[in-house]
Order: C-alpha cells, then structure tokens, then sequence
C-alpha cells in the first residue's frame, strides 16, 4: 500500500542525506520526496511517499524515528489528510491541438503559465491520480517535458505536526 | 573564563570526560589534536600500527568496561581504515566515539590531499555523526558523541574535525558541559507497565517456556536480574552468542547458545517451545534460521531497547520496548509471591530438555589419542581449564569462533568479546590490547585461527611498545576453516582459497618482537604449554597450536530449515 509520510527535520547538513540513505540502505522504495524549510527556521519538512505492506511500513517509520535528526514524523496515510502535488508540463499546442490542450486544462482546473506559437506550459495541481489523469489525457496530444514537485500532504482536521 | 584552542579542547574535554585510553593514528589533519594531547598526561594516547586496530581495540575496551571506547585517527586513509572497527561497532551496538580529522573547511569538496568525506562514507554504520563548523561548538558536540555513543541502543558515532577548527592560533571559551540535550533523541528508560504484566501473565501460565536473551542483557548491565529472574522461574535459557555469560553457562537451566552452530537442546527448545521470552536480542538469520518455520508453536514475548529491533523479522505476541535492567526488575517484581500455574508441565518439559541434553553428551566431538593432531575443541577446553573459565576471551572469526563460545563456558558477562554482527576476522587480536589495558592483572586470551591473526598482526608491534601482556592461542589448521567447512559441505570439497599456502614461521615471527611463542602439537605438549604462557600476567606469549584441518563445527543448522534442523557430525541429521 502507499504512504505518505511527513516529516519534521533538524535543519542540518548531511540531514536529507540521512533519510534518503535510510532508505536506500535498507532496500524501502521512494516514490516522491519533497523538501523545504517551515516557519521555524531550525527546521525543515520532508515528505516522502513509499510502498509497502504493514511490516515494511512499521519498518520504516521505527528506522526513521531512530534518526536522531529526525525529530517527529506522522503517517498521514493512516488518517483523513489533504494531499497536493504540483506539475508543470509543456504539452505541444499546434492547430486544432491547440484549443483541445486548453480546454482539458480547463475541465482539469489547470492553468496555462506560458505561451509559445507551438507548445503551452500548463499548471496543475491536485492529488497523484489527478496529475496522472492530466498527462493521459495530453499523452496523444503531445508531452514534451514534465516537471513535478512530489507529494506533499497535511492532515484535515485539528492534527498539527509541530513540535 | 578559560580560553582554549579547539585542540585543546578535545583534549580537555576528554580528560573532564575521564577518558582513559585513546587508540589513534597521527597523520596531518590531526596533529593539532596529537600536539595538545602531547601537551597533557592525564588521556593515554595509544599508537596502534593500523587504524582498524584503534576502532577493535577501544571496541574491546568498551565491551569490557562497558564505557565508549574513543579513537582518533586522521583524514582520508586514516579515517577510511577506521571503517571495517566502526562497522563491527555498530553491528554489536558497541559505544564508541570516532574523532576524524578532516583537510581545512576551505578546501572540502576539492579532492584536496587526504580527503574523503567520512560522514558520507560511514553515515550507515553508525548512529551518528558530527561534522564541527566552528570551534566554539567542540565541547557540546563531543559531549553530545559521548551522549548518544553510550545511552540508548549503544553505537558509534563519528565526529568529523577539519583542520582548521583545532588551529592553536584561535581560542575561544571553554566549559565543561555536564549535561546534553537533544530534542529528536530521548531513549526509553522503561517498559510499559500493560504490556510487562501481559508477558508475565504468559510467562505464569507457560507448559514449555525458553528465555533467549541476548547482547541488550551485557551492555545494559542485566545479568544480575537476568539470573534472578530465571532462576525464580526455574525456565531453561539460551543466548545469543553476544549474550554468552549473561547468564552462568555452568548452571543447570542455561542450554548454552542458540542458532547457526548453538547447541541441541537449545535449538530443539527453542522449535518446541510454547513461549519464548527474548530480551535484548533481534532474532537475526543466524538464529532464527528459516524465519517462516521458527518456533511454530511458541507464543513470543521481546524486550528491546530499540523499537526498530522488535517485529523486525519475527512477530511479537507482546512486544515491550524499554531497558533488559528495567523490564526484568519489574518482572520480578510481577511475579512475586506467585506460582507458576503448571508446575507439572515444567517438569514434563525439563525431561524432555534432559533427554535432549543426554542425547548428545559425550558425542560433541572425538578428543585426540595420544600424539596424534590435536583437535581444536579440546584446546579450548584445555584454556578453559587452564583460565579456571574467568579469563577475558576475544575471538576473530571463523571456526575458532564457534568452537570458542562452544567449549568455553563463561560465567560472567562482558567476558567474552567477539564480532558476532559483523563477522570481522582481525577483530580478535587488538580488540585484546583494549581489554588488557584495562584489565592488567587478568587472563586475557585471544583464541584465534592463522586466517584471522595475520589479517591484524601487525599489532605484535603496539603490544612491544606498551607491554601488552595478551595470550594468543592460534588454532592452526592451515586453512579457512569455516570456508572450508561450507566448501565440504556445499561444493564437494573443492576448497577455492580456502588454504594458506605459505604461512610464516609464527614462532620465529612472534620472538623477532621479542615474545615468546610454542609450537604445540598434541595434547601432551598443550597443558605444559599452557602454564607457561600463563605464567607471567604481564607477558605476551603465542601458542602455534597445529590442529585437525578436517573439523568441523557442529551441530550446524540446515540451510531454511527449522530451529530443530540440524546437522550433528558429519554423517548425522536430525
């Protein structure tokens, strides 16, 4: 099954390498990570989203809470929780092509960002199926870069991941 | 306010920390740290002759005296030898502080003369590592390596110290700092009172119970409890081989070890066990064999220190996570004034543990007739016998190994002193030195093989110069032993390198250092020899002892089969 964990990280050098290592080292899968600093600038927020079954998956959470530059994780998948990933992709837009790419852009709530005579650069965001959905329905006309930022996710609810 | 140069500090810093010993190798990036340790006569510096034997040495030291044995070593290759001693550490959860010189902060990154990133290199193998940004920072984070080497789940950790942070030119103040903290680490110092009761209700309740108790029980100091506990219970015990001497391997109840090449009774209990209750042991693959059939009918308590330990290949029925010393005082204290509730059954199952026992007594091994070869079993028992079972034992790896923690039966913890996670040959000789050093006035005994010995013997060379005074007992058989026993076993005796074809003359080795070393041949010549090599506490003597190259160790397990699947010799099986 997919997790999404997140994670509150030391602000250190050499902390990323840690937990990407972790899971290097003890053959556990990354599907995305994503990283930035939080409000408190000693620390920065990881979230990563792997696979695995219940034992794997209890594995990974113990290995990473024995990181002592780990300092709190949650599983968000084991709750309600709001998931956001965003993508930016340049989809060839030639003659009838077009105004097909801004309309499926439109039903997707995506955004067109840039224009050039031949290709736009459309925005989205949504959970991981939704950005999927997008690309398969642009796959015939064309797809010629694909920039996404991973998963990120928080949980709905009064849950807080602070310290 | 004192103001100190970072050099200073360290060595400061580890004299406030009562450091007594550190093995090390100078080299440019720490002679800052090697001068201000010139500087001072309270930190013994020891010079090994290669830097794997400085991180054996202070692991060595810090299994016996249970405190982190320190290293310090300089950028690059010094750092880069370390790795094999800081590995071994961290596969046993052995403290141990690393202090890396490191090329000046401006030149990292550049592939500058002797730098390797040490942080990066060895980021799997320890629990943790520092690099220093600043000088002032020292105090705290070597305060903070000591921290976190030796509380919790001991390990290594690596502390990384570019050149320019120990400049003697830069000062800045230093105190003490006699307390850390660090927010993301607090280890636990009980178990959950819920889940204790739940595994003594068990325990009361058990027809077929085993203890399996491992290394947590040594480095968390919990023999004494153990041993109570057990023998308030009355149960049968095994242990791992890191928790050999937890519990007296003398008494009645103790079955010896388990796994791989542990004995019969303690397997075949194990498989027909209704409750095992493990305590500071992690069910790894040399124990438990084929995890899918490992003890089908056996309910599984685990304490362990470290919650990643438990469920991690084998399921636990009650899993407790805290201290071996807490959980086991909190135990006995449960089961006070309590019966057990099948007081028949226990007995049933110590008859049966009997027969197991009785089955193989006496058929372990074929002692040697008169002048013929030796077989290495009976040297161990001949040490045995010679050591009165209370010397410090180190072993490298190997057959040697098996045959040590089989035939020698260790009474207290924190005695024998072997590279059970890792399997590192060339642990055994210097991880010795560590012991002698702090133990001067005991036996301590290197059991070792030809194989293992030259992998690390270039330490003859430190011994000389501090007068280390170790015994080392060489089971020569000419070959790989244990590579030989699987080639026997698994490729038809075709013995791929397993043989050493040109081995030095060992006596004539030993003596240009000016020790004394015998050939021992048969067993006439072996108690003589003994005596003589333990005659002088304070005498480094080797004994060459010529053994059976056929031997092997048995019972060995098969290959994913159950606990009770056993090879016996080498023409029984279970």
């Amino acid at each position: 099954m997919r997790h999404i964990i997140s994670i509150l990280l030391e602000n250190e050098p050499g902390a990323l390498s840690r937990v990407v290592g972790l899971f290097a080292q003890r053959n556990y899968n990354i599907e995305t990570l994503n990283v930035a600093p939080t409000e408190d600038a000693t620390l920065s927020r990881l979230t990563v989203t792997t696979n695995g079954d219940d034992r794997v998956i209890e594995q990974i959470t113990k290995h990473l809470n024995k990181l002592i530059d780990v300092v709190k994780l949650v599983d968000l998948t084991e709750g309600n929780h709001i998931e956001r990933e965003l993508m930016l992709v340049k989809v060839k837009a030639l003659g009838a092509a077009r105004d097909e790419v801004k309309r499926t852009a439109d039903i997707f709530r995506a955004q067109v960002v840039d224009v050039t005579p031949s290709l736009y650069t459309v925005q989205i965001t949504g959970d991981a199926g939704k950005l999927d959905a997008f690309l398969q329905a642009m796959a015939p006309v064309g797809i010629l870069e694909v920039a996404r930022t991973g998963v990120s996710g928080i949980a709905r609810g009064d849950k807080v991941l602070s310290l | 306010m004192e103001l100190l140069s970072g050099a200073d500090m360290i060595a400061r810093f580890l004299q406030d920390e009562g450091v007594e010993y550190i093995y090390g190798y100078p080299g440019g990036a720490a002679l800052h740290i090697y001068d201000a340790l010139f500087r001072q006569d309270k930190v013994k510096h020891i010079l090994v002759r290669h830097e794997q034997a400085a991180t054996h040495a202070a692991d060595g030291y810090a299994r016996a005296a249970g405190k982190p044995g320190v290293v310090l070593v300089t950028s690059g290759p010094g750092a880069t030898n370390a790795v094999t001693g800081i590995a071994t550490a961290y596969m046993d959860s052995i403290p141990m502080v690393v202090l890396c010189g490191q090329v000046m902060s401006h030149l990292i990154g550049d592939d500058a003369f002797q730098e390797t990133d040490i942080v990066g290199v060895t980021r799997p193998i320890v629990k943790h590592s520092f690099s220093i940004r600043h000088p002032s920072e020292i105090p705290e984070v070597l305060k903070k390596a000591f921290y976190l080497a030796s509380t919790g789940r001991p390990g290594p950790v690596v502390v990384d110290i570019p050149k320019d942070m120990t400049a003697p030119t830069e000062r800045y103040e230093y105190v003490y700092p006699k307390k850390v903290k660090l927010r993301s680490y607090n280890p636990v110092t009980r178990g959950h009172t819920g889940q204790i009761k739940k595994a003594v209700e068990l325990m009361l309740k058990a027809k077929r119970p085993v203890f399996y108790t491992g290394g947590g029980v040594v480095t968390g100091n919990a023999s004494e409890g153990l041993t109570d506990l057990v023998q308030r219970l009355g149960f049968p015990i095994t242990t791992t081989l890191m928790g050999i001497g937890s519990y007296p391997q003398g008494d009645r109840q103790c079955l010896g070890w388990l796994g791989m090449h542990g004995s019969y009774e303690s397997n075949m209990a194990m498989h027909h066990a209704d409750l095992v209750i493990a305590i500071g042991a992690r069910f790894d693959d040399r124990v438990t064999n084929n995890t899918s059939k490992f003890c089908p009918t056996a309910k599984i308590v685990h304490v362990d220190i470290d919650p990643s330990s438990v469920s991690k290949t084998v399921r636990a029925d009650v899993p407790i996570v805290g201290p071996a010393g807490s959980v086991i005082n909190e135990m006995i204290s449960l089961i006070q004034g309590k019966d057990i509730a099948h007081p028949e059954a226990l007995t049933e199952w110590w008859e049966k543990i009997e027969g197991w026992r009785a089955e193989r007594q006496g058929k372990l091994y074929e002692p040697s007739n008169e002048g013929e070869v030796l077989k290495p079993q009976e040297v161990v028992e001949a040490v045995y016998r010679a050591t009165r079972g209370e010397a410090f034992v180190t072993t490298d790896v190997g057959q040697h190994q098996m045959f040590a923690a089989q035939y020698y039966k260790f009474a207290k913890p924190n005695r024998f002193i072997t590279s059970g996670g890792l399997g590192t040959m060339g642990f055994g000789f210097p991880a010795a030195m560590g012991v002698k050093m702090s133990y001067p006035d005991d036996d301590v005994v290197c059991i070792t093989g030809e194989g293992s010995f030259q992998m690390m013997m270039q330490e003859l060379s430190t011994c000389k110069q501090y007068g280390v005074g170790v015994k080392i007992v060489n089971l020569n058989n000419g070959s790989l032993g244990m590579v030989r026993q699987w080639q026997d076993l698994n490729y038809k005796s075709r013995h791929a390198h397993s043989y050493m074809e040109s081995l030095p003359d060992f006596q004539k080795l030993i003596e240009s250092y000016g020790f004394t070393a015998l050939r021992v041949h048969t067993k006439e010549e072996l108690e003589p020899a003994l005596e003589r090599a333990l005659a002088d506490k304070h005498e480094l003597v080797f004994l060459d002892v010529y053994v059976d190259p056929h031997e092997h160790v048995y019972p060995m397990q098969v290959p994913l089969g159950a606990m009770r699947d056993m090879l016996l010799s080498k023409t029984e099986r279970t």
